[in-house]
């Protein structure tokens, strides 16, 4: 059994379908990328699942339990377990709290009424590296990457099984952005932690995930092992966002295929391939839609597959 | 020198605070030539929009310039009146902001604002207007005249960033101000925005000043790199020379940390461990030396200076001096 089974998710805002049917597993101790522009509905998938955004069909298990629907009182128990780490990190904190506060607001929420606080702050700002005395800071007082950590401590305070973390280092210098990826993977080696994080930053996932799902228009289009899919992506889309990824190096001249115009509105979307239009190997056959295809694993959504 | 068009010479700013003066820029030293491409790297912190807003002399009001020039074509704009600074803001130079989402206003159409921009102009409304829509197309803004009509917020991230490339270089400057414009947008996108960039500099002959911390994006665009450091240049030199034989210990370090140098999955990706420190408190001698894994004795008690090594290569780090290896 599966950590998480998502399945045929769909999330509409009145007439705008942001998810229109997205399924993904996550096995324990697992971490799982999803990768996709800006408005392909991959915050909404993990709000989704946290019970944090709408879903008005499908379902998601967790450890085999149906929670798509959960109300707020059922879903608090299951707060243990799923921890979620939001994307912009001081605006998740709230600039009130003291950061001792804030890290140890979890085991209050819980009820955890036998737990030393201080103690338990201790604990977790040395686990993420922050000194002790940064308990009595307040997030002002906090640099990007510092805050970054504390939501981490924040969302491990519960030992949780499963992390959900929406762009866990937009907005980090590279220096930092490293310190954070090495302290996850530790945490994930040292906790057995399953993770599900979003990014578009495909340096990032290489080094991270070890499957990837491809995300546009709020459907999955490629799914596979992040080495597959950064050796051999099938899906033009995908070819297409790894090759966008300028490197560090001027004398690297990438094959670049460009994309054509913008993602269309969720209003209108394409018939056939909805990725047609944009598509620089589209072919006469891509006006029918295409279905969702599993082979060794790896999971595509395409007519005219790229080899 | 002819060609020079900007020349930033042993500018120093400081910020006036109540914990003392905070030394945001120390001995800044650079120059952009005519038609060039300069890039400026570092990290939070380094100084990059002090920099910025002391070129434009758009600065808050407790920022005390401490000494030394901005030459822009031979002039001073540090002594330049208010009046001359404002003719020369949006026409000679002009700035492309880092958040697409927040640089148009929202109850205006893009249209309006194009025309309003054009403030100094004598052309009619008309004119005026084509002028705008020409202008959206050389940014490839599809069926430019009947988006004119439309409001900001009826434009993608990635359209309202070329929105703002196109207004301005609406006044053809000499000189844009790039600073992070690809920050808040997709790898896609950026692609997009950088490589219209490079068509536009050849088209309009500007030369641009482009303020990243996205190494992968700076070794693309630019001709020649300025590197800081906590408020200071710590290297300067080709983009080539820069990433490919770099001359200061933290230009090194910054370019392993990032990942798109490493192939291979990695269990413990590269970083530069300690902080910036505190420039309300500047300790002596290198401002790098806590961090950096070369420091010697000398790094201690000396402030290297910024020197050049070969052609247009400059690097401030005691290690390129003879002396200093012994």
């Amino acid at each position: 059994m599966s950590l998480l089974d998502v399945k045929n998710l769909k999330t509409s805002y009145g007439p705008v379908n942001v998810l229109a049917g997205v399924s993904f597993t996550v096995e324990p101790g697992e971490t799982y990328a999803l990768v996709g522009e800006s408005g392909s509905g991959k915050t909404t998938v993990i709000r989704a699942i946290a019970g944090l955004a709408p879903a008005q069909e499908g379902s998601v298990t967790f450890e085999g339990r149906e929670i798509r629907g959960a109300s707020e009182r059922e879903l608090r128990p299951l707060r243990k377990d799923i921890a979620m780490m939001f994307q912009d990190p001081v605006g998740s904190l709230s600039p009130r709290l003291t950061i001792r506060s804030l890290i140890t607001e979890p085991y209050r929420i819980q009820g955890m009424k036998d737990r030393d606080l201080d103690a338990e702050a201790k604990r977790l700002l040395e686990m993420v590296n922050l000194p002790a005395h940064f308990a009595d800071r307040y997030p002002y007082q906090l640099s990007g990457g510092q805050a970054r950590r504390v939501g981490v401590a924040r969302a491990l305070a519960l030992e949780p099984k499963l992390i959900l973390a929406d762009e866990p280092t937009a907005g980090l210098d590279v220096s930092v952005q490293g310190e954070l990826l090495n302290l996850m993977n530790d945490l994930r080696e040292r906790l057995g932690l399953a993770m599900v994080i979003i990014t578009h930053n495909l340096n990032v996932v290489r080094h991270v995930a070890d499957r990837m799902g491809i995300m546009y228009l709020g459907r999955l289009v490629e799914e596979g092992t992040t080495e597959a899919i950064f050796k051999e992506p099938r899906h033009p889309y995908t070819r297409c966002l790894l090759s966008a990824n300028p490197e560090p190096d001027p004398d690297a001249r990438l094959e670049r295929i460009a994309l054509k115009g913008e993602p269309p509105s969720l209003l209108r979307r394409p018939k056939g391939c909805e990725f047609r239009e944009r598509c620089p190997f589209a072919q006469e056959f891509c006006s029918q839609t295409p279905q969702w295809e599993v082979e060794n694993g790896h999971g595509l959504r395409c007519l005219a597959p790229l080899s | 020198m002819t060609d020079t068009l900007l020349e930033i010479d042993r500018l120093s700013v400081d910020y006036e605070t109540a914990r003392g003066d905070l030394k945001a820029l120390r001995d800044i030293s650079f120059d952009v030539r005519k038609g060039e491409i300069v890039g400026i790297v570092g990290e939070s912190g380094c100084g990059k929009s002090t920099l910025i807003s002391s070129i434009l002399r758009l600065t808050a009001p407790n920022t005390r310039f401490r000494q030394g020039e901005v030459r822009f074509k031979g002039e001073d704009l540090l002594q330049l009146p208010e009046r001359m600074m404002r003719d020369l803001r949006g026409a000679d130079i002009s700035i492309v902001f880092q958040d697409p989402m927040q640089t148009h206003n929202p109850v205006l159409s893009i249209g309006q604002q194009m025309l309003d921009i054009q403030h100094r102009s004598k052309a009619s409304k008309a004119e005026k207007r084509a002028r705008a829509a020409q202008m959206l197309g050389a940014v490839g803004i599809p069926d430019p005249e009947a988006r004119l009509d439309q409001f900001p917020h009826e434009f993608s991230g990635g359209m309202r960033q070329r929105i703002a490339i196109a207004m301005a270089l609406m006044s053809e400057p000499d000189l844009l101000i790039a600073d992070e414009p690809t920050t808040a947008l997709d790898a896609t996108l950026e692609v997009q925005i950088i490589e219209r960039l490079q068509e536009l500099q050849q088209e309009f002959d500007c030369a641009i000043l482009f303020i990243s911390h996205h190494l992968g994006v700076i070794a693309e665009l630019c001709d020649r790199v300025v590197v800081m450091y906590a408020g200071a240049v710590v290297e300067s030199g080709e983009v080539r020379e820069i990433f490919h034989d770099p001359k200061h210990p933290y230009t090194r370090r910054l370019i392993d940390c990032d990942p798109g140098h490493i192939k291979e999955r990695a269990r413990v990706l590269p970083t530069i461990p300690g902080e910036v420190p505190d420039l309300a408190n500047l300790p002596g001698g290198c401002i790098f030396r806590d961090r950096c894994d070369q420091a010697m004795p000398r790094c201690t008690s000396q402030v290297p200076p910024l020197t050049q090594l070969k052609d247009g290569h400059h690097a401030a780090c005691w290690l390129n001096h003879k002396e200093a290896a012994e």
